[in-house]
């Protein structure tokens, strides 16, 4: 259970380092950082991959509390929706913990494929000043 | 202004779904729609959407905890560079423009879109 205490230096070092990144991208982009956590944990510390989802998850609450923090000095800040989001998410983290036992992965994973190049084509069409 | 809650709520079903499908915050989600929904700021949407994180992670890591897959030294080995990381971060992206930050995310959500469809 002591992952940290089992792993070598070069694996600790490794870790900080993508901890460092994955906190500089959701500062960034506005993101958790999860992306980045759970690969660090699975592979370099050798967490189970749920275990490496749960640990991860803790990590991305200060992480994210911090970057909001900061953005709000900067006036970025809409609290009182930020936290609606987050309290309204709990039904879809059901909906998608019950989906994803129910419906096979692949076309989660396809639906969300979809929905991002769409999104990806919209953000695109901003970048370039058509809308 | 009640379609600007319908719409709240869709954004955030569709991050809570990502979310607990596929174990992340659902950032990459909730930033794009809250500036192509409801009119967001590109610094706005970054900063709205990691205070709804910080909220989704806790319910999620609670929920994760219940079942003793939390490992506590293994998150702060990851978490306390990660803080450092995000002051550096926020800073970092008041000084680029808010169309060149529309450009990157569409090209994250390419690359997200590609490893989904691997």
């Amino acid at each position: 259970m002591d992952a940290v205490g089992a792993a070598g230096a070069a694996a600790v070092a490794g870790v900080l380092l993508a901890g460092f990144v994955a906190g500089m991208a959701s500062g960034l982009l506005g993101v958790g950082g999860g992306v980045l956590f759970v690969p660090a944990l699975a592979l370099l510390l050798g967490l189970a991959p749920i275990e490496a989802v749960g640990t991860s998850l803790l990590a991305v609450v200060p992480t994210a509390a911090v970057g909001a923090a900061r953005q709000r000095r900067y006036g970025n800040l809409r609290l009182g929706e930020g936290l609606a989001l987050g309290v309204l998410s709990l039904a879809g983290v059901l909906l998608g913990t019950e989906l994803a036992h129910r419906v096979p992965e692949r076309a989660l994973s396809s639906v969300f494929a979809l929905l991002m190049l769409y999104v990806a084509f919209r953000l695109a069409r901003r970048a370039l000043g058509r809308e | 202004m009640a379609s600007r809650n319908a719409r709240l709520a869709v954004i955030a079903t569709l991050g809570g779904v990502f979310s607990g499908v596929f174990g992340v915050g659902g950032g990459v989600i909730i930033v794009p729609l809250l500036i192509l929904w409801l009119g967001y700021g590109e610094r706005e949407a970054t900063g709205t959407s990691l205070a709804a994180i910080a909220v989704i992670g806790a319910l999620a890591a609670g929920a994760h905890a219940y079942r003793g897959a939390v490992d506590v030294p293994s998150a702060l080995l990851v978490g306390l560079p990660a803080l450092v990381g995000v002051v550096a971060g926020t800073a970092l992206q008041q000084r680029v423009s808010a169309r060149a930050f529309s450009g990157v995310f569409a090209v994250l959500l390419v690359v997200a879109a590609g490893l989904l469809a691997l």
